[in-house]
C-alpha cells in the first residue's frame, strides 16, 4: 500500500526540523486506568475477531484490518512475497485500477495506508463518518482486500520499486545493521530475513506467487477487524460482515516456529559512513511471555526510559559518544529480539561499545535501585492516559490486542501489573532472559573500526 | 527563580477561531490556549522566535545546540533533573529546532500542567551552561549532524541545495550547523544565544488540551509573569536578492540510486486574508503529489516508470521566504535527466492547460477532511497554532486556512505554476551515487566542512 500524504502536511518539509532525541516508540504499551475504554469483541460469521470502540466526539471512522500475513510467512526462496503481495492490494482490485482507487478514496477525503512487519500484514482506513464519504470509502476497502487483482503489469512495477528500495537501504547503515542484526539473531528461523525481501528473491517473484500467497493469508479466520469511531454496535457489526464475507475462504494459518537462541557472534560489516552503528542483543520474549511486565519495566531504566534510562546516561550525557542510546524488548507473536543499540564516531566505537556492555551486564546482575524502580513505575503509570489520548493510538490497540489475542480486561489491569514489578522481579526475569555473555553484537561503519 | 512584582494584567488580543484564547502577558509573552476534552491530558509547548534563521556565519547551529543545553541545569533544577521530574509525573517531554523557532513540550495528565509551566519559567531565565557539560553536549550535536546529516546521502543533497538556492538569507545554512562551526563553538557562543532569545517577550506558550483557558492564564501569569521582557536585537530581513537564472548542482555520496531535488523560490503566506498565491501553490502541490496517483505519481511512477518515487512540497507558513520544492527517484536504467525532464514535461502542462475541476475538488476534499483528522491530535493542533503564530500569522489564519483554500480557483492554480514555477528562479541538486566500497577521505572527527561523502 502507498500512505497518502495529505496536500497540505508534508513529511517532505520535516527534515527541516531537528528534534533533541530520537524516542524509542515502544510497542508496549498500555491503556489507561481512569479513562477506561468499553472494548468490545465478536467474530463475524465467517470467524473473523472484531474488536470495536465506540467514539462520537469526532465525525470520523477509523477501521485496521490485519492479517498474519507479515514477512515471516514468506515461503522459503521467496522472501518479499508477503511484502509485494501487501503492497498491490490497492494497486488495481474489484474491477478498479490503481488510480482509481486513489482518487475515488481522495475525492472523498479518505486515507487509506498499509503496515507491515514480521507477524502482521494490515490495511488502515480513516474516513470521514458521513454517511456519503463512509460508504465510497468503505466500498474501496472492501474492494482492496475482497478483491485484489495483481496486474501482471503493476506487479513487474512494483517489483522494481521494492528492488530500487533494498538497493536504496544498502546505502543506510542503520538499515544495513538492522538487516544484519536479524539475520545474525534468527538464523534459519523466518523472522531472520527483513521485511523487504532480498533483490534476488523479489526478481523471481510472479503473479501467481501473489495470487496464492493472498488466498493462504488474507481468508476471514485469519482476520482481525478493528473499528474506531463514529459509528453504533450495530453499523460496526455490519461494517465487520461485509469486510469479512468477501474474503477468500480458508482455515486459520498455523502459528510460527519458536525461534532458538541465537548462536553469540560479533559481527563487523565495512561501510563508508562516518558513525558506526551498533546493535546488540538477543532473542527475547513473545506477546504472552509471563516475564513481559518485570522485563519491560525494568527495561525503562535500562534504556527504554529515553534521557530517564541508563544508557542515555552513560553514553550520551556522562561522555557525549552518541545522540541516542536505547534498548526494548520488541515481543512479537513468537520471541521478539532483544535489541540495544547507538551510533557513534567510528574511532570511538570499541569505547562506546565497552559502556554499553558494562552497563548492561552490571544492570543484568545488580537490578535496578528501588529509587529507579519507582521512577520507572510513576512514569509508565503516570503517563499511562497519554497512551490512549487519540483514536489512532486507540485502534492500535485495538488491533493488538485482537491480533494477539491479548485479554479484553489488558487495558484495565496493565497500571496494575506495572505497579506490582519489584526489584526482585525485575532481576529474575532479566536473569533468565538475557546473557550478557551471550549476545549478538553487529557493528556496521568502515572496516577500520575494530 | 527571580521574584518580581505582582499580578499581571493580560491583555485579550481576541481571536476568531472557536476554542483558541490568545493573550499577552504585561511582560509581552504569548499565551495561547485550546481547549479540548477528549481525554484527561494536555500538551504544553513553549516556543522561542529564535531558529537558524536569527544565526550568524561561523556560530551556525547554536540554536540547536542552546535547545539541547536547556536540560542542563539551572541555578535551581540540577543537571538532569527537568527531565527526571516530568518523567517522574508520568509525562513526555522533548524539545525541536527549527529555521523560525525553537520550542520545547510536555505531554502530560492535565493536572501536572503546574509542574511544566513552573520547570520551563525557572529555564526560560536561569538556565546555567557549564564549560564542562557544552563539552559532552557539543560531541552529542556532532554525533546528532552525523546520524541524520553526513550519513544521509539525500539529506546533504537538500543541505547543499538549500546553501545553494540561498546566497543571502540565512535559510541557506542547515539548522545543525556546518560541522566545522559545531567543532568551534564555545559554551560562551551558547550563552550569548540564550541571552540574546530566551525572554518571554520573544516566547508563546500553547497549551491544548483538557484545561480551562482562565485557570492556563492564571497559571502562566504566575510563573511567566514575574520574568522581566527584554529589549531583543534588530532583525535585518537579510531578503535573497532575486534569482536571475537556474542554479544547479552534483552532489557524490555513497549511495545506491541517484536523486533529484528541485526547488523554486515561491511566496510565504504574510497577509492571510490579502494573498492568494499561497494558497494556490498549496492546492498545485496537492494536484502534483496529494494521492498515490496525482499527477506526479501517475504520470512518472506508474505509467512512464521513469521514476520509483516522486513528490512535491510546499510549506506557506514561514518567517523567511518560501520554496515549492519537488523531488524523485529516478528508476532503474534511467537517469536524473530524464525525471527532471519528465517533471517539467508535467509542469508545463499545467502552465498550458491548467487542472481539471476533478482534480481541484479532489485536493479541496482531502483538505476538508484533513481538518477534522487533525484534531485527532492533540500535539498537532498545539504544533500549528505555535507554528502561525511564530511565523507571525495570527490563530485566525489557521481557523481561516481551509476557507481560503476552499476558494482557490483552476485558474489561480495555473496562474501560480506560471508565475512561480519559473526556470530563472530554479535551483536543482543532483545525487551522484558513489559506490559504498570507497573508503571516506578520513575520519569523521576532522572532517571539517567537508561533508559530502
Amino acid at each position: 500500500m502507498q500512505t497518502n500524504g495529505m496536500p497540505t502536511n508534508w513529511t517532505f518539509m520535516n527534515p527541516m526540523t531537528i528534534v533533541r532525541s530520537l524516542l524509542v516508540l515502544l510497542w508496549l504499551a498500555p491503556l489507561s486506568a481512569q479513562a477506561a475504554l468499553s472494548i468490545q469483541h465478536w467474530q463475524t460469521a465467517q470467524g473473523a475477531r472484531v474488536v470495536f470502540v465506540e467514539s462520537h466526539e469526532l465525525p470520523m471512522l477509523d477501521v485496521a484490518v490485519d492479517f498474519p500475513a507479515g514477512s515471516a510467512r514468506d515461503p522459503a526462496g521467496k522472501a518479499g512475497l508477503a511484502q509485494l503481495t501487501h503492497g498491490l492490494l490497492d494497486q488495481g482490485a474489484g474491477g478498479l485500477s490503481d488510480t482509481a482507487i486513489a482518487h475515488g478514496l481522495a475525492d472523498v477525503g479518505a486515507v487509506l495506508s498499509g503496515r507491515l512487519d514480521r507477524d502482521r500484514a494490515g490495511v488502515t482506513l480513516r474516513t470521514l463518518s458521513s454517511s456519503a464519504e463512509k460508504g465510497k470509502a468503505l466500498d474501496l476497502l472492501a474492494r482492496v482486500l475482497q478483491q485484489p487483482e495483481f496486474p501482471q503489469a503493476v506487479v513487474k512495477r512494483e517489483k522494481d520499486r521494492l528492488i530500487a528500495a533494498i538497493r536504496e537501504a544498502e546505502a543506510d547503515p542503520g538499515q544495513v545493521a538492522g538487516k544484519a542484526f536479524y539475520r545474525a539473531l534468527y538464523g534459519a528461523h523466518p523472522y531472520a530475513h527483513d521485511e523487504a525481501g532480498e533483490m534476488g528473491s523479489v526478481s523471481r517473484l510472479t503473479r501467481g506467487d501473489l495470487q496464492a500467497f493472498y488466498r493462504a493469508h488474507y481468508s476471514a479466520p485469519n482476520a482481525v477487524i478493528a473499528l474506531m469511531g463514529d459509528i453504533t454496535r450495530s453499523e460496526a457489526e455490519a461494517i465487520a460482515e461485509r469486510l469479512a464475507r468477501g474474503l477468500p475462504r480458508g482455515a486459520a494459518v498455523a502459528p510460527l516456529p519458536a525461534p532458538a537462541p541465537a548462536t553469540p557472534a560479533e559481527i563487523r560489516v565495512a561501510h563508508p559512513s562516518k558513525q558506526s552503528h551498533v546493535l546488540m542483543g538477543s532473542v527475547g520474549i513473545s506477546r504472552t511471555d509471563p516475564d513481559y511486565f518485570p522485563l519491560f519495566v525494568g527495561n525503562y531504566v535500562l534504556g527504554g526510559g529515553g534521557f530517564d534510562s541508563r544508557l542515555m546516561r552513560e553514553v550520551r550525557d556522562k561522555r557525549g559518544y552518541a545522540y541516542s542510546a536505547y534498548s526494548y524488548f520488541m515481543p512479537l507473536g513468537e520471541a521478539g529480539p532483544f535489541q540495544l543499540g547507538l551510533q557513534t564516531k567510528l574511532e570511538q566505537t570499541n569505547d562506546a561499545l565497552k559502556v554499553v556492555r558494562d552497563t548492561l551486564r552490571d544492570f543484568v546482575e545488580k537490578g535496578p535501585s528501588e529509587a529507579e524502580l519507582n521512577q520507572a513505575k510513576s512514569n509508565l503509570t503516570g503517563g499511562f492516559p497519554l497512551r490512549i489520548d487519540s483514536n489512532r493510538k486507540i485502534l492500535e490497540y485495538l488491533s493488538v490486542i485482537g491480533f494477539y489475542r491479548l485479554p479484553l480486561d489488558y487495558l484495565d489491569t496493565w497500571v496494575d501489573q506495572v505497579n506490582a514489578v519489584d526489584v526482585a522481579a525485575v532481576k529474575q526475569a532479566f536473569a533468565r532472559r538475557l546473557d550478557p555473555g551471550k549476545l549478538v553484537t553487529v557493528v556496521v561503519g568502515a572496516d577500520r573500526a575494530r | 527563580m527571580r521574584i518580581m512584582w505582582g499580578i499581571v494584567l493580560a491583555l485579550l488580543v481576541g481571536s476568531a477561531q472557536a476554542g483558541v484564547v490568545d493573550v499577552k502577558l504585561d511582560n509581552g509573552m504569548r499565551v495561547i490556549v485550546q481547549e479540548d476534552r477528549r481525554a484527561p491530558v494536555m500538551v504544553s509547548q513553549v516556543w522561542y522566535r529564535a531558529g537558524s534563521v536569527d544565526e550568524f556565519n561561523g556560530t551556525t547551529g547554536v540554536a540547536h545546540v542552546l535547545e539541547h543545553m536547556m536540560f542542563k541545569g539551572t541555578q535551581d533544577v540540577p543537571p538532569g533533573e527537568f527531565s527526571k521530574r516530568i518523567a517522574a509525573a508520568g509525562g513526555r517531554e522533548n524539545a525541536f529546532t527549527s529555521r523560525d523557532h525553537t520550542a520545547y513540550f510536555q505531554q502530560m495528565q492535565t493536572d501536572r500542567l503546574e509542574l511544566a509551566m513552573k520547570l520551563e519559567a525557572d529555564r526560560m531565565a536561569n538556565l546555567v551552561i557549564s564549560d564542562e557539560l557544552f563539552a559532552k553536549e557539543i560531541q552529542v550535536v556532532m554525533e546528532e549532524r552525523r546520524l541524520r546529516t553526513e550519513d544521509q546521502a539525500q539529506s546533504v543533497v537538500y543541505e547543499r541545495l538549500m546553501a545553494t538556492a540561498y546566497q543571502a538569507h540565512p535559510y541557506g545554512r542547515p539548522i545543525i550547523g556546518w560541522m566545522d562551526d559545531l567543532q568551534h563553538m564555545t559554551a560562551q557562543d551558547a550563552r550569548d544565544w540564550y541571552a540574546r532569545w530566551y525572554a518571554p517577550n520573544n516566547a508563546t506558550l500553547v497549551v491544548a488540551g483538557d484545561v480551562r483557558a482562565d485557570e492556563v492564564i492564571a497559571m502562566a501569569k504566575r510563573y511567566f509573569g514575574p520574568l522581566a521582557a527584554r529589549p531583543l536585537p534588530e532583525r535585518k530581513p537579510q531578503a535573497e536578492p532575486a534569482q536571475i537564472g537556474t542554479k544547479r548542482i552534483v552532489v557524490k555520496a555513497p549511495a545506491k540510486l541517484p536523486y533529484l531535488l528541485m526547488a523554486w523560490h515561491a511566496p510565504a503566506l504574510k497577509d492571510w486574508e490579502k494573498d492568494t498565491m499561497p494558497y494556490a501553490l498549496q492546492i498545485l502541490a496537492g494536484v502534483l503529489s496529494g494521492n498515490d496517483s496525482a499527477r506526479l505519481q501517475k504520470s512518472l511512477v506508474k505509467t512512464r516508470q521513469i521514476a520509483v518515487n516522486a513528490s512535491a512540497g510546499y510549506d506557506a507558513v514561514s518567517r523567511g521566504p518560501a520554496m515549492f520544492m519537488i523531488d524523485a527517484t529516478p528508476a532503474a536504467g534511467k537517469t536524473v535527466a530524464d525525471v527532471e525532464k519528465a517533471i517539467r514535461a508535467e509542469i508545463d502542462r499545467i502552465k498550458r492547460e491548467g487542472i481539471s475541476e476533478a482534480e481541484l475538488a479532489r485536493v479541496k476534499a482531502q483538505v476538508i477532511a484533513g481538518e477534522v483528522y487533525q484534531r485527532d491530535s492533540l500535539f498537532y493542533q498545539a504544533m500549528q497554532l505555535g507554528d502561525y503564530v511564530t511565523a507571525g500569522l495570527p490563530p485566525e489564519a489557521l481557523a481561516g486556512r481551509v476557507g481560503k483554500l476552499r476558494a482557490v480557483t483552476a485558474g489561480e492554480v495555473q496562474a501560480a505554476a506560471r508565475e512561480w514555477l519559473k526556470d530563472d528562479q530554479l535551483s536543482v541538486a543532483e545525487l551522484d551515487p558513489q559506490p559504498l566500497e570507497q573508503k571516506p577521505a578520513r575520519s569523521a572527527a576532522v572532517a571539517g566542512g567537508r561533508h559530502a561523502n
